[in-house]
């Protein structure tokens, strides 16, 4: 079993993919509205759309006859924090790193050279 | 041949499908820089992360095959654990170990190498992902920024989620 982040990573890693999360950011749609920007077939898209679901990205709504997908957008927050918070993390990490090694350097010259 | 690095810039690149590579000058001696990089007590005073962040656990063995665990807290008591195993050891060299955030996030190979160059430091982070997938997700969701408009969008509406 691939873990959740995996999968939601691999979802993510294909254009249309991202166009049609894109699309639903803005509300809910059917399987032929999600197709129409895109010179695909529906079986394409419908694989597509069977991948994000799979996910955990994208979920039906309840209209047994329109079935609307819908965004589902926790796991997407999950990535963005871990690819932000990572980011983030080693510039701030780097910055403290400079004047910790300035902070060594003085130290060392205060020792006499006695590293 | 690692080319003149400017101190304080961070630089990202791709060296192949599965890796993203972040370089950074140091304006300090190769020796200083990996005791500041591989001893928990000088772990602790600068690998903090953003501000408001500390870094209250560190554990490190740095023999080969030696364990490692980092757990950073927020102000609002917000944790983050990552945890990994160093698998070569060569100071003041090269420094490879594995890195996870939690059992739920994908396992990266860290290959960090300090060159040094009239005395300044060259530090390069390879981070090898385990699909060239997963690599691109990490990139287009926010270590290189405007990768991905359609991206950038969902990121302005998780947002407004939050």
């Amino acid at each position: 079993m691939p873990d959740t982040l995996s999968v939601t990573f691999a979802a993510l890693a294909d254009p249309t993919r991202r166009a049609i999360l894109a699309r639903l950011a803005d509300g809910e749609a059917s399987v032929k509205e999600l197709a129409a920007p895109f010179s695909m077939s529906g079986p394409a898209i419908s694989k597509h759309l069977k991948v994000l679901e799979r996910a955990g990205l994208v979920s039906r709504g309840r209209d047994a006859q329109w079935r609307p997908r819908r965004l589902e957008a926790a796991p997407l927050r999950e990535v963005a924090e871990w690819a932000e918070t990572y980011r983030r993390f080693w510039d701030a990490s780097f910055a403290k790193l400079d004047a910790y090694l300035d902070h060594l350097k003085q130290k060392e010259q205060d020792d006499g050279h006695r590293a | 041949m690692a080319t003149a690095l400017e101190p304080g810039v961070t630089r990202l690149g791709t060296p192949s499908d599965r890796e993203v590579r972040i370089t950074r000058a140091f304006d300090a001696p190769r020796r200083l820089v990996w005791a500041a990089w591989t001893s928990p007590e000088h772990q602790r005073e600068w690998l903090t992360g953003p501000p408001g962040w500390t870094l209250p656990v560190v554990e490190d063995d740095f023999r080969p095959g030696g364990k490692w665990r980092r757990v950073w807290r927020k102000e609002d008591g917000e944790e983050m654990e990552m945890t990994g195993v160093n698998r070569v050891v060569n100071p003041p060299e090269k420094l490879v170990s594995t890195e996870r955030w939690g059992p739920e996030w994908p396992e990266t190979v860290n290959t960090l190498e300090f060159i040094e160059e009239n005395g300044r430091t060259v530090v390069t982070l390879t981070i090898l992902y385990p699909s060239k997938e997963a690599r691109d997700a990490a990139l287009q969701t926010g270590m290189k920024e405007g990768m991905d408009i359609g991206f950038v969008r969902l990121e302005e509406y998780l947002r407004k989620l939050a």
